[in-house]
């Protein structure tokens, strides 16, 4: 079973169409990684299926950065 | 035109009859699963019966009650697949002078002919997303461009859903769906046939073409926007009106 750091790092690379090595922990979405405002509503909407949970507005904008994204998902899921 | 929308999920608002009945018959002869929608549960009997020897379906939609568009839809991705033709053509008339109109009348048109029109899209939104690809055609009206006595709350939902359309087909555009409008004229459908003989005489002068439209004119043109021969055409408002209106 990957962590979740490992499943995070993955659908940031599908949604970004980014390189592995780029996806640092501290890299953020807009600014280091090119999403663009769409693409972040995606990558939260993959978020969501891949860990089964929902993510509110008003939560997602705060996801900026990977870390961001995998500190959320510990804190509100329960592998 | 025969399958050219095999594989594709149609959702149809308003398919009971008129202009909703011969789109619906339009995209199910193209190849679509469609499922129509209607207020009463006889009307979705009806579309459901009309459409079954195409495999499409009827289903009782309230198009301004939220909750139940987003259930129609999860439904129907269960059931179906995810809705991957949207046409919104629902729609109601509250004709009134300005200086006789009831908020009421305002509302009534706001939410049923343009706010419909914001939660249907919405709603096939991710879907259409994960899919990277999609169209939307929402049935506007002439009358949103050129305006009409007795119909300022009509005018302004018809011409809100061309501008909704343009900024939508900006924001989703390179996710490969596009978003477009069909802007009857004036078409004998139950709506039409409503008005007074002295306004439909008049209304007739101004049609270059010297007659009423028919519904299947109207479905004919959205069955070209939903197939992909159109796919490079978003944002669009395409004309359908015997040369009453020209842009």
């Amino acid at each position: 079973m990957s962590t979740i750091e490992e499943r995070v790092k993955k659908i940031v690379i599908e949604q970004l169409g980014v390189k592995e090595d780029e996806v640092t922990a501290n890299a953020s979405f807009v600014d280091d990684l090119g999403a663009d405002s769409l693409d972040t509503v995606e990558l939260v909407m993959a978020l969501e299926e891949e860990f089964e949970t929902e993510i509110p507005d008003e939560e997602a904008e705060k996801i900026t950065t990977v870390q961001q994204a995998v500190d959320y998902i510990k804190a509100h899921t329960k592998d | 035109m025969s399958n050219t929308l095999q594989g594709e999920i149609a959702l149809v608002t308003g398919a009971s009859r008129g202009i909703g009945a011969a789109i619906a018959d339009e995209l199910a002869a193209m190849g679509a699963t469609v499922i129509g929608t209607a207020t009463s549960e006889n009307g979705a009997k009806a579309i459901g019966e009309r459409l079954a020897a195409h495999g499409g379906h009827g289903r009782v939609l309230d198009v301004t009650d939220g909750a139940a568009v987003e259930g129609l839809i999860d439904a129907t991705a269960k059931e179906f697949g995810a809705v991957s033709i949207l046409v919104n053509n629902a729609g109601i008339t509250r004709d009134q002078l300005l200086m006789r109109m009831k908020d009421e009348d305002w509302q009534a048109i706001i939410d049923t002919n343009l706010t419909s029109v914001y939660r249907t899209s919405k709603a096939v939104m991710r879907g259409m997303m994960k899919a990277r690809k999609g169209r939307i055609i929402s049935i506007a009206s002439v009358i949103g461009l050129t305006g009409n006595p007795g119909q300022a709350n009509y005018a302004a939902a018809k011409a809100g859903i061309i501008a909704f359309s343009k900024s939508l087909a900006r924001e989703i555009g390179t996710r490969g769906i596009t978003v477009n409008v069909v802007a009857p004229g004036f078409i004998d459908t139950d709506m039409t046939r409503a008005l007074p003989e002295e306004s439909k005489q008049a209304l007739l002068g101004q049609i270059a073409l010297g007659r009423l439209g028919e519904a299947s004119d109207i479905a004919k043109a959205v069955g070209f926007l939903a197939s992909p021969a159109a796919a490079y055409i978003t944002g669009e408002t395409l004309h359908v009106n015997g040369g009453m209106y020209m842009p």
